[in-house]
């Protein structure tokens, strides 16, 4: 199994970058269409968060392996002064009431776990992970478990 | 080089080849309000093929096209948005009203050609 | 010595010496099936021609399969760890079921792997009943695990490979049909639940480039009841399908799922609904262009 990949989010190229390695980790993991792109699209906006709103970060990229599933997780991270408001963050732009424009509910949506997290004297640390049933069965076990 | 923008009859093409930085995109944004003025396209096809990714910022400034485009009175076509694109695209929920999408270059000059008979041009 | 199986409380009182010394135990079990590998190898491939299992595979691969069994066993024995033997067992089932062999097959030799080395303690020890216990209580769970082990991996395996041919058949029928040049129709009919919904929107996109389609046709006659995510699933598609160049019409709905959609207060936003398939398809001709002009004299999507 392969490790995780670091991707150092300093500059603008650096997104091009991490959407690349974040697609071919996806495809090499085996998730099918049209996951990889959902996986960078996501990540491209939590990079950019970086670049754009603190200028310094990296971006960690992890396969994910559990019996009845497989998986990747991004975690990205920076030193920056924080999120003040993560609820605000969290919400829709175009709900009206204005969310921070960081395309993070976008990236949520893209994404199958989220958390995030952010302190002034921390930086901020986003965890999105995307999962894959084994088979058939366990996807459907899933299913009828989320909907109990 | 990343955008090729040529000049198809009365319409402005603008062919991306890769994918783009953010700087790229904004570059793409003020030459082709410029081009648009200065060489008094009726339409311009932006082809976005090439693109495995269109995040929020992208969609931003595509949006930010068609407006700055219309301004000087023509009209935009997106064309070549891929599948699995148009799936995350629309799975994010962006906000694509202004954005008039068409499958291929070809397909997106056609519907130039509908949307600008008679000089009748259409505000979106 | 005893003549009563212990009870709970002999056993565990005794645990603190038993684990060390069932340790030395299994350590002699361990070399002792070692030692003895080649004859109880053969005893074990003999009893699996009686059962008549494995028909599929030849004599040659039955000694070779039965040699990594044997080793591996011995080793999860020693070891008390099943990952290696997980991995050989999901292997081993990679390659034995395009074979055709089957779950009771995989189970049945497992077992008589288990009795074969069984019978042979029983043999060895037979002499001394409270060692031979000890050694059963050292060799049994263990030994059980093993089978189970085994086969749990193989059926997992099985299910996957299953699934996998599933999805492929999935794939091979393509709903979405070609009605005239550009026009496409999607029927859809039964069980609409999440994945398959998902699977279609993919199959569509597909389907608009590859016919250059700029109308399509979603016909949900044979849908009895959608969701509040199947219907969003059903919006997702029709924007994605527009991104693509194509406009949607919606026919087919029952009253019932119009008012579902209502009372789930869905967003059907630029989607053209009609209600019967036949009213639907006239209004996909006109828009693409084979019925003359769009009377509204609006042709675009």
């Amino acid at each position: 199994m392969e490790d995780e990949i670091r991707i150092p989010i300093e500059a603008d190229e650096d997104l091009v970058t991490a959407r690349a390695e974040a697609r071919a980790m996806a495809e090499r993991l085996g998730f099918p269409r049209p996951d990889p792109t959902l996986i960078a699209t996501a990540i491209s906006e939590v990079a950019r968060n970086i670049v754009v709103h603190v200028g310094k970060g990296e971006i960690v990229l992890r396969p994910l392996q559990e019996a009845d599933r497989y998986g990747l997780v991004v975690i990205a991270r920076d030193r920056g002064p924080g999120i003040r408001n993560v609820e605000a963050a969290l919400r829709d732009a175009y709900s009206g009431r204005g969310g921070l424009g960081l395309g993070l509910p976008g990236a949520r949506r893209l994404m199958d776990d989220f958390e995030i997290e952010s302190a002034a004297d921390t930086g901020t640390t986003v965890t999105m992970r995307k999962w894959r049933f084994r088979d058939e069965l366990a996807r459907l076990r899933e299913e009828r478990r989320r909907l109990a | 080089m990343s955008v090729a923008i040529l000049r198809q009859g009365d319409y402005l093409v603008a062919s991306i080849q890769s994918d783009l930085t953010d700087s790229e995109v904004v570059a793409l944004r003020y030459e082709l309000a410029e081009l648009v003025g200065r060489q008094r396209a009726r339409g311009i096809v932006i082809d976005v093929t090439a693109l495995d990714v269109i995040d929020s910022f992208v969609a931003r400034s595509l949006r930010a096209i068609v407006l700055t485009v219309a301004l000087r009175g023509a009209v935009t076509v997106v064309a070549g948005i891929q599948p699995d694109v148009a799936i995350a695209m629309v799975q994010f929920r962006l906000n694509l009203e202004p954005l008039r999408a068409a499958l291929d270059l070809d397909a997106a000059i056609a519907l130039l050609d509908r949307l600008t008979r008679g000089d009748a041009v259409d505000g979106g | 010595m005893t003549d009563h199986p212990k009870t709970e409380e002999e056993r565990m009182d005794e645990e603190p010496d038993r684990s060390e010394e069932a340790g030395s135990l299994l350590q002699e079990l361990v070399a002792y099936l070692r030692d003895n590998r080649t004859e109880l190898r053969e005893e074990w491939a003999r009893r699996i021609s009686e059962a008549e299992l494995l028909d599929v595979m030849s004599d040659e691969e039955i000694f070779s399969e039965a040699t990594a069994v044997y080793d591996n066993y011995v080793d999860a024995l020693e070891t008390g760890s099943i990952e290696t033997l997980q991995t050989y067992a999901r292997e081993l089932s990679e390659r034995i079921i395009p074979r055709g062999v089957e779950t009771h097959e995989v189970l049945g030799i497992v077992l008589l792997l288990r009795d074969v080395l069984a019978r042979s303690l029983f043999a060895k020890y037979q002499n001394d009943a409270e060692l031979l216990n000890r050694i059963l209580d050292s060799y049994e769970p263990a030994a059980n695990r093993i089978a189970v082990t085994v086969g749990v991996s193989f059926v997992e395996e099985r299910e996957r490979v299953i699934h996998e041919q599933q999805e492929t058949l999935r794939e091979l029928s393509t709903p979405v049909l070609q009605l005239r040049d550009r026009l496409l129709i999607l029927p859809i009919i039964g069980i609409l639940d999440s994945a398959r919904a998902r699977q279609l929107t993919e199959q569509l996109l597909g389907a608009i480039r590859d016919n250059r389609a700029t109308v399509v046709v979603i016909d949900i006659t044979g849908v009895a009841t959608i969701d509040r995510t199947v219907a969003n699933h059903l919006v997702q598609t029709v924007e994605a399908s527009r991104l693509m160049g194509a406009s949607t019409i919606l026919t087919g709905l029952s009253s019932e799922i119009a008012q579902t959609l209502v009372d789930l207060d869905v967003d059907l936003g630029m989607m053209k609904t009609v209600g019967d398939l036949q009213g639907g398809l006239e209004e996909a001709e006109r828009l693409a262009g084979y019925r003359g002009p769009d009377p509204a004299g609006d042709v675009e999507s």
